[in-house]
């Protein structure tokens, strides 16, 4: 029998190595695996390249693994936002390294990498200081830059539902890079509110196929929504 | 400004509306005017921001303020979110800028200090992939310099991408003969916004 799930918190992050590059599934907070990423802090592996839009919104979260010192490079699109003190102190001290991404390039290397593309060229970026040095081509008129994949050794991912084959569905705009990080990574690890019964969810819209998803966690998480409900 | 925009855009487009003052076009769309706003975060169909109380922190705009979905409206990941812009999708885009050239490069990601965090976000994508780039932008820095500019001496975001510049004083679009004002406000002759922009102007064409 097929069972991706997994009893608890601990297993779900087990075996992740120092050196590992950790995709973290979230936009802001939003999608943002919260439980997976203290389960990672508690795990204790370091010297990790996290992959992220962001750098981490005040002191809980992608940016409590920071200021836990377990991430040596972030490669993300927006790291500076009103709350990411500490990002901002770690990289004004020099004590993380910063590969600066365009976010749609940054979607699209890591869409590559899970479907096995070895590299592409985008027009993003073209004639900017983030394409400095970088090969280009003109394609019928039109400038590009060479793009490389992204790949991870490991996804952590925040969803609505999933089953024991690793099917998943998500809620609203908390979607956003969880279905491409879940392709890109060696194992991905899937948090989410609710496991159900295989057949339970509709096969026209699993956003997911299990195919990408190794582990499932359930995490009660205590979002308020409108009208107070738990979702 | 945000009116000015609206105004310009048609029934049935698909339009970014970029993080700050553009995000002021949506209330001046007329409701009976369909237009489906497209936040790149993964959502079309975008609505108002939420009654106080009604906020749902998994349905967010790209400001990552709360928002609302209309009927008819969906959600998709990153991948085809970028690949809606960048793939020539989308019919609109409008974004802020430090500095617009004359031949429509955008400069709007980075101050250029030194010492500055970068980030740059969604801008370089949505400068590129939409079909028509707007820039809605003060005419004048505070120290009075115009931000149309013969070329950038801020960080560039795309190359020759704005199609079109609305400030408080004009309306100007970047054309292969060169900028040509639309629209003036009341008050103000071509000849003095030539002065103050300090590029040459083209004068409206006949309508």
């Amino acid at each position: 029998m097929i069972d991706k799930r997994v009893a608890n918190l601990e297993a779900a992050v087990a075996g992740i190595k120092d050196g590992s590059t950790v995709m973290i599934g979230g936009f802001g907070v939003a999608g943002l695996p919260n439980e997976l990423i203290d389960a990672l802090i508690a795990q204790g592996a370091r010297d990790l390249t996290v992959v992220n839009n962001n750098a981490g919104n005040g002191y809980t979260g992608l940016a409590a693994l920071l200021q836990a010192g377990q991430v040596r490079k972030i490669i993300c699109s927006f790291p500076r936002q009103v709350d990411s003190y500490v990002f901002d102190e770690l990289y004004r001290s020099g004590r993380i390294e910063l590969e600066l991404v365009p976010q749609g390039n940054l979607a699209e290397r890591i869409r590559a990498a899970g479907a096995g593309i070895g590299a592409f060229f985008s027009p993003t970026g073209y004639g900017t200081i983030l394409a400095e040095g970088r090969e280009t081509r003109n394609i019928n008129g039109r400038n590009y830059v060479l793009e490389y994949p992204i790949h991870a050794d490991v996804a952590l991912v925040k969803a609505r539902a999933a089953d024991r084959w690793g099917n998943l569905v998500y809620r609203k705009t908390a979607r956003n890079f969880g279905p491409i990080m879940a392709t890109a990574a060696r194992c991905t690890v899937a948090q989410v509110d609710e496991i159900v019964e295989l057949g339970e969810l509709d096969p026209e819209s699993i956003i997911t196929p299990g195919i990408f998803v190794q582990r499932v966690v359930q995490v009660k998480t205590r979002v308020e929504t409108a009208g107070g409900g738990k979702q | 400004m945000a009116a000015r925009i609206a105004r310009d855009i048609p029934e049935g487009a698909y339009v970014n509306l970029g993080i700050g003052m553009p995000t002021l076009v949506a209330n001046h769309l007329p409701p009976e005017r369909e237009v489906i706003l497209h936040s790149e975060n993964g959502v079309l169909g975008m609505g108002p921001a939420p009654a106080p109380g009604e906020e749902d922190p998994d349905l967010t705009n790209a400001g990552k303020q709360p928002v609302t979905l209309l009927k008819g409206g969906c959600y998709f990941h990153h991948a085809d979110s970028f690949g809606m812009m960048r793939g020539g999708h989308v019919d609109i885009c409008v974004m802020g800028a430090f500095q617009v050239s004359a031949t429509g490069d955008l400069a709007n990601w980075h101050s250029g200090a030194p010492d500055a965090i970068p980030a740059v976000g969604g801008a370089m994508d949505l400068a590129i992939g939409a079909k028509q780039v707007f820039v809605m932008m003060e005419h004048c820095t505070k120290n009075g310099e115009s931000k149309l500019v013969k070329h950038c001496t801020y960080p560039l975001t795309g190359v020759g991408c704005v199609s079109r510049v609305y400030t408080d004083l004009a309306v100007i679009d970047i054309t292969p003969d060169g900028l040509r004002v639309v629209d003036v406000v009341e008050g103000l002759n071509l000849t003095e916004l030539e002065r103050i922009t300090g590029l040459p102007l083209l004068a409206p064409q006949a309508r």
